[in-house]
Order: C-alpha cells, then sequence, then structure tokens
C-alpha cells in the first residue's frame, strides 16, 4: 500500500519532467534538420542580442505547437473528407465555437444556460465534493499516518475502495440524497478523498525524527508538535494529494453529469449529442481541457509556496 | 554546591529489542562530568557513542542504570540538555531567526517579554555571526552557517549542558576549523557543560578538557580517558608543538588503532 501511495507520490513530477524534455525538438518537416551549429536559413543572424535570444526562445514554444495542431486539423479534415462524413466540418466546428463564445452567459431557463454558467456549475460541484475530502481526508491522513492502530484499521477497506470507479457510487448517492445534486458532489467527494488521505499519511511518516527530536527536546505537547511541526513538514505531500484529486475529479465530473442531467459542462455534452451537435461537443471537449489546465496551474501555485527547498 | 555531581551517568546500559533479537549497545558506563567541563567522546563507527548522547538527551529510554543533573534524575528529554543536532535538524519553513524564535518562545513565554525575547533571539544569532542571515530559510544558507543556527538554537535555550552529535561532520575541513574556534570561544564566555561526540583526533584535542575512549561494541563501554591539560584560550596553530596536547592526541591515536574493528574495511 505505502508503494502505490509514492507512486502517487511521485508521479506528478515525472510526468512534468518528461515533458519539459519532450519540448525542444528541433522542428523538423520539409527541409531537413540543419547540422549542429549550422545557423538554418532565414535565422536572424545579424540583430540585437536579445532579439536573437527572444526568438530561439519564442520560435520552439510557439511554433511547434501551432504546428501540431494545424497537423490534426488536417488530418481531422481529411478523415472527414473521405472515411467519416459525419464528422462536423473544422470550418462548421469554428463557427459553433464563435457561436458559443459570443453569448457564454445567456439564460433561457433551468435546462437552457449559456456554456460558461454550465462551467461553473461543474466547477461548483466539483469544489464542493474536493473541499469536504479535504476536512474528511486530512485529518484521517494523519491518523493513519500517527498511529500503526488506525493504518492496520483502516487500510485494507481504504485498498479495496481506492480501486473502483467513482461513478459505481453514484446510485448510492442517488439512493442517499434523493437528489443529483448533492450525489454528483459525493461521487467527487469520494473521487478526491483517496489520494488525499494516501498522501497525507505517507508525509507524516515521512517527517524526519530529526524535527520531531528538535520538538522533544524543546517538550512540545501534542497540539504544538501538530501545529508546528506535522502540518507544516507534510504540506508538500497533502498538496500533491490535492492536485491528484483535483484533476481526477474534473475528469470524473463529466462523466458523472451525463448521467445526472441537468446542468453542467458533463450534461451538456450529451445533450448535445441527443440534439445531435457533434460541434458542440468538440467546443466543449476544448473547454474542458482549457479548465483543466488553469485548475493545475492553480495548484501549481499553491504548491511553489510550500516548496522549503533541500534544506 | 558539589561540582563533582554536576551531570552524573551511574552504571548505566542500553539493550535494543531488534528484529532480530536483543542487541547490547552499551554496558555499565560510568561517568561524572563537572560543571564547565568540554567532554569529548570518541570511538569507531557502531560503538555507541550517539546512543550515550541519546540517553543523557532523554531521546532514549535507559535499560538499567541512572543519569542525573544536578540532582534530578533524568526521566525524558528537556531544554537543559539542548541538542546540536549532527546534521542541523533546522526546520526548513521557517526562518533562521523563526528556526531560534520557536525555541525561545517555547521556553521563555510566560517569563520574559516579547520584545525582550526578539532580543535574546538576535543576540544568540550575533553570538555565532548568523545575525546577517536572520531572515533567510535553511536552504538558502550553506552547511557550515545552517550549522552555526542549530548551535544558536541550542544556546537560545540557556542549557545546563549542551549536547553536540558530530556537529562538524559534513563541513569542510575550513568550515570545520572556523566552527570549532567559534566554539570554543562561546564555551570560554558562557562556561556551558559540553559533551561533544566527535570522530576527530585533533578536533577532540583541541576543544576538551577531557577525551572518553569508548570501546567498540556490541556491549561498548569507556575503555579509557584522557584528559588534556592544555591551558585555555587555546590556539590550534600554537597547539602544534604542546607537549601536554601532542601526548593527548597520541593517547587517542593508541587507543583507536588498538581498538580498531577486525570487521572494519
Amino acid at each position: 500500500m505505502t508503494d502505490a501511495a509514492l507512486r502517487l507520490v511521485s508521479d506528478a513530477p515525472n510526468a512534468e519532467d518528461a515533458q519539459q524534455a519532450g519540448s525542444p525538438e528541433p522542428a523538423g518537416g520539409q527541409a531537413p534538420p540543419p547540422e549542429l551549429g549550422e545557423v538554418p536559413k532565414g535565422w536572424p543572424d545579424s540583430g540585437p542580442a536579445w532579439l536573437r535570444d527572444f526568438l530561439a526562445m519564442a520560435v520552439p514554444a510557439i511554433v511547434l505547437p501551432a504546428v501540431t495542431f494545424l497537423l490534426v486539423l488536417a488530418a481531422w479534415s481529411m478523415v472527414q473528407a473521405s472515411l467519416v462524413p459525419e464528422l462536423p466540418t473544422v470550418q462548421e466546428t469554428w463557427a459553433k465555437a464563435v457561436e458559443v463564445f459570443s453569448d457564454p452567459f445567456y439564460v433561457y431557463g433551468p435546462n437552457d444556460m449559456g456554456v460558461a454558467w454550465q462551467v461553473m456549475y461543474s466547477l461548483a460541484r466539483v469544489l464542493s465534493g474536493f473541499a469536504l475530502a479535504v476536512l474528511v481526508g486530512l485529518p484521517a491522513g494523519f491518523l493513519i499516518g500517527t498511529s500503526r492502530v488506525f493504518e492496520t484499521a483502516w487500510m485494507p477497506l481504504i485498498q479495496i475502495l481506492r480501486p473502483v470507479s467513482p461513478l459505481a457510487w453514484l446510485p448510492i448517492g442517488l439512493l442517499l440524497f434523493k437528489s443529483v445534486d448533492p450525489s454528483a458532489v459525493f461521487v467527487i467527494f469520494i473521487t478526491s478523498i483517496w489520494p488525499i488521505i494516501l498522501n497525507t499519511a505517507v508525509g507524516v511518516r515521512a517527517v524526519p525524527s530529526d524535527y520531531t527530536n528538535v520538538a522533544r527536546v524543546l517538550n512540545f505537547n501534542r497540539s504544538e508538535m501538530v501545529r508546528k511541526i506535522y502540518i507544516p513538514a507534510t504540506m508538500p505531500y497533502i498538496l500533491t494529494g490535492m492536485q491528484l484529486s483535483l484533476g481526477t475529479a474534473w475528469m470524473v465530473i463529466v462523466a458523472a453529469e451525463m448521467l445526472t442531467g441537468g446542468i453542467g459542462i458533463g450534461f451538456y455534452i450529451w445533450d448535445e449529442w441527443n440534439n445531435l451537435s457533434v460541434p458542440s461537443i468538440i467546443v466543449a471537449i476544448g473547454i474542458i481541457g482549457v479548465v483543466g489546465i488553469v485548475l493545475e496551474a492553480l495548484m501549481k501555485l499553491v504548491q511553489r509556496r510550500f516548496d522549503y527547498g533541500n534544506a | 554546591m558539589d561540582t563533582q555531581e554536576h551531570l552524573r551517568i551511574s552504571k548505566v546500559g542500553k539493550i535494543f529489542k531488534t528484529s532480530s533479537g536483543q542487541y547490547e549497545a552499551l554496558r555499565d558506563v560510568d561517568l561524572a562530568i563537572e560543571k564547565g567541563e568540554f567532554v569529548s567522546i570518541i570511538g569507531h563507527s557502531g560503538c555507541g557513542k550517539s546512543t550515550l548522547l541519546n540517553l543523557v538527551a532523554g531521546l532514549e529510554p535507559l535499560s538499567y542504570g541512572a543519569i542525573s543533573l544536578d540532582g534530578q534524575i533524568i526521566k525524558g528529554p528537556g531544554p537543559d540538555r539542548a541538542v546540536v543536532f549532527q546534521n542541523h535538524s533546522l526546520l526548513p519553513w521557517l526562518t533562521v531567526y523563526e528556526n531560534v524564535r520557536l525555541a525561545v518562545d517555547k521556553i521563555f513565554t510566560g517569563t520574559r517579554a516579547d520584545g525582550q525575547r526578539h532580543d535574546w533571539v538576535m543576540a544568540n544569532l550575533e553570538l555565532v555571526n548568523m545575525e546577517h542571515a536572520a531572515h533567510k530559510r535553511p536552504a538558502e544558507i550553506s552547511g557550515g552557517m545552517k550549522q552555526r543556527v542549530g548551535i544558536a538554537r541550542a544556546l537560545s535555550m540557556e542549557p545546563k549542558v549542551l549536547l553536540m552529535d558530530e556537529p562538524f561532520g559534513a563541513l569542510d575541513a575550513l568550515t570545520r576549523g572556523h566552527l570549532q574556534d567559534s566554539v570554543m570561544e562561546i564555551h570560554a564566555r558562557l562556561g556551558n557543560t559540553v559533551i561533544m561526540i566527535t570522530h576527530d583526533v585533533d578536533e577532540a584535542a583541541l576543544l576538551s578538557d577531557r577525551i572518553i575512549m569508548m570501546s567498540n561494541g556490541p556491549a561498548a563501554g569507556i575503555g579509557q580517558i584522557s584528559r588534556v591539560n592544555v591551558p585555555r584560550p587555546r590556539h590550534r596553530v600554537e597547539l602544534v608543538e604542546d607537549p601536554d596536547y601532542l601526548s593527548a592526541r597520541a593517547a587517542v591515536l593508541r587507543f583507536l588503532h588498538e581498538h580498531r574493528s577486525e570487521v572494519a574495511a
């Protein structure tokens, strides 16, 4: 179990490293790649140094992703034209995106609102479920991390429940709450709680005995020990757990809302499918992706605040 | 006050229970340390010197025997026996100032006003020449600086006994020399009782009034005690030719050579 939790802890930074390592690839394509040290044609070899530095940084950062986008759009057009005519064209989808973003806040009734409202309802569910999971998961993680008795008592149950798709809990939520909205929040709560509990427990166990020895020499009582040593020392682990939870919760809410209906970006997709408006679905996929990136960036900001460095 | 009974280690032993049975780390250790004395404990790796220090600190329970400080039996850790840990043990989320302030607040809240506690933190940082880095995090300062802050934190507790567990082991030779001089200066100024663990013969001979040489484990004990009869203040350069210094140093070297472990590579 500790292995699994540790892997959770280490997953995020590795993925990031891999991304960073992968991004500065040379721009291949039409021309053969230039030899090492050879200046490619059209490269500004004169001009101020800052301009060259800026171009050297910006060209790969902007041009490479742009090329990828264009390639994917071209492939999409080809597939649409030759293999799957039911797919919307790129132009249709673009027109739909313009339409959706031109009035994202309209309200024509409880079941017909702009896409911004759909996203906000989904975010509200994710954040409520996530907040509840933090409230329950942090104390639970601390108890499991500090007490062998709690660990032995609770870990088997947690290990059994952790691999279950959170959506399996939706009927239980409906049964308990007799209403779809709290049920979706309940599903997000279940999604978020396991990484938070496990990472907190691992973090608490990883608190170096040096720190606790300092506290013991100072005769800290239990409350001072938790507030002044355990919580700050565990903070980086807790935040990793929260980042994992939030990312997964944002994925799960889409599926949950497809099942619960009403309002939300997940239901929006399902509704547009029933309307056979596939361009809207593709636009929604883009929106979900961007919101996911923003959520992750926000968590990263908080994590940076609690990065104490290697002391 | 009877100076002989300042710190008394009486027939102390420590037996660890491990998964593969019992391990007797220390057997019948008996030692009396005077007030203001600087004592080094030296021995090969695994001879139980850190264990002995932890027993005095109260971080580990005794298996038998007793340790008393000014007539009081030691029952657990406490700020009267401040520890300078081997790897500085500064809390990385606190600044240098806050690391010392944490100790000062815990011990002197109620007896000293807020301003006095602040002044006391700064006084201790000045003592180790670290006041300039008060608002840096431990990750932003060098290893030698961290160890200075660890010493300041320990001194700020106004301990009766300062316990140092290989305080300079992880530092380069130049930094180590500077810190040794600082410790001698502070000891001269404050007159604390100091117990220092080291594996460095020169360090032991330079700093100590007495050098306790420990035999090898299991069931390690005090093998020999050597007194360094060199007057203070001491200067490392002048000591090079001091006969008392050289004879103390030679005694320790001989002891360590005779007790070198057969298994050590």
